[in-house]
């Protein structure tokens, strides 16, 4: 009982450092493209934020899958980017048609966003770290999950921030990316307070 | 001769990658910590930039249109993998403190959407001219923010080098949050407003950044 407290307790510890604490977006700068992209709307930003959590968590098994299974057995390390690449890449298609067959709607409402998560630097990053934290199978799942959960944290508030920004009087020089960004840097502010739990 | 200097010149500033197009915003932000680490990562993208932009250039009619993006992709990172070894051999501390963001090199959109606009089109020639712009371009920019978060960070400009120097006094409080994630933020957004508020002077018309914003990374 005490070995599955434990298990449990690390669990949770991946799964928050990677949510709170090491934020994808805010404190390790990963995923900023769609974060400043896709952010102009909650609805949208939402299922960004869902798309991405789902190809992070299936990868990030994936990856663990393909690392531990083929490429360390076979001393093939010099090939990790091109094969986690490709992994990802095929996994987004596969993701997609999978979708598509089983809920319209839902594909509907992802739409465009499914095929731009491959070039998200996000995924990547988490793929390269799951080798380097010397993850195991359920260790990845989970680390994939609340890195998914961290995004989609980051950028519903982002859009929250700017969907009230819309009626606030930006001086013109700031409009946009600028102001997104200083937003973006509070933020990353606020969720240094959290680098204490 | 006059198209090869417009296709290089471009990348310096009037489409700066950075500064203009917004695009490969993750290293822009991340490793601009100190002026060394922004210009080693300038030059490292510069050189996946080059490498990619040439091969890519070469094969664009052997390659069938719809496996296209795939194989720019996989062309990528061969170039990110040398880079990656190379740098662990040669300079292992820099390679230390640009940890991840070496790799991350093959997600970068600035590489991918050079290659699919630029060197699945034109000449190898011009490839060439049009890399070395943007890749310059990208490097200033890197370094540029670098030296502003380093010296309002730490009081210094490339430190841990041999071309260290000390810019502030000893009166000099550092703001360590300007080496920190939100400073990072902070610098790019200031910059940019800047830049914006010279820019709508100049030339009196609105530029809205916010279109090229969400569309940068996602034209690709």
């Amino acid at each position: 009982m005490g070995d599955l407290g434990e298990l449990f307790g690390s669990l949770v510890m991946i799964f928050m450092t990677a949510a709170i604490t090491n934020n994808f977006i805010l404190s390790q700068f990963l995923g900023i493209c769609p974060f400043l992209g896709v952010s102009k709307e909650v609805p949208t930003a939402f299922s960004m934020g869902l798309a991405t959590t789902f190809v992070m968590t299936t990868s990030a098994v994936c990856v663990w899958a393909v690392n531990s299974l083929i490429l360390v057995p076979l001393g093939l390390g010099y090939l990790k980017y091109v094969a986690f690449i490709l992994v990802i890449a095929s996994f987004v298609q596969l993701t997609e048609m999978v979708i598509k067959k089983v809920s319209p709607p839902l594909y509907k409402a992802l739409g465009i966003f499914l095929p731009l998560i491959t070039t998200n630097c996000a995924i990547l990053g988490l793929a390269l770290m799951i080798p380097m934290n010397n993850y195991n199978f359920i260790e990845s799942t989970i680390f994939g999950l609340g890195a998914g959960a961290g995004f989609t944290l980051a950028i519903v508030l982002m859009a929250g921030m700017r969907e009230r920004l819309e009626f606030a009087d930006v001086p013109a020089a700031l409009k946009g990316a600028p102001i997104t960004l200083l937003i973006a840097g509070l933020m990353a502010m606020a969720f240094m307070g959290f680098s204490g739990l | 001769m006059l198209t090869l200097w417009k296709d290089f010149v471009k990348g310096l500033w009037k489409e700066n990658p950075v500064f203009v197009m917004l695009l490969g915003m993750c290293p822009t932000l991340a490793v601009t910590n100190t002026a060394t680490n922004g210009l080693a990562m300038g030059l490292a993208t510069s050189f996946v930039l080059l490498g990619s932009g040439i091969v890519n250039s070469l094969v664009k009619r052997l390659i069938p249109d719809e496996v296209r993006i795939p194989s720019f992709i996989v062309i990528i990172a061969t170039f990110v993998t040398i880079v990656d070894y190379s740098a662990k051999a040669y300079v292992p501390a820099i390679a230390e403190s640009l940890k991840l963001f070496i790799p991350l090199i093959v997600v970068n959109c600035l590489i991918l959407g050079r290659s699919e606009s630029f060197a699945s089109k034109q000449p190898v020639h011009r490839t060439i001219a049009d890399a070395l712009g943007m890749g310059v371009g990208f490097t200033w920019a890197l370094t540029f923010l670098g030296i502003i978060r380093e010296v309002i960070g730490f009081g210094t400009v490339f430190r841990g080098t041999s071309l260290a120097i000390q810019v502030m006094g000893e009166w000099f409080q550092p703001w360590l949050i300007m080496v920190l994630p939100a400073g990072a933020f902070l610098t790019l957004g200031t910059v940019l407003g800047v830049m914006n508020y010279f820019k709508n002077r100049a030339a009196s018309v609105k530029v809205d950044l916010q279109d090229s914003t969400g569309e940068s990374c996602h034209t690709v």
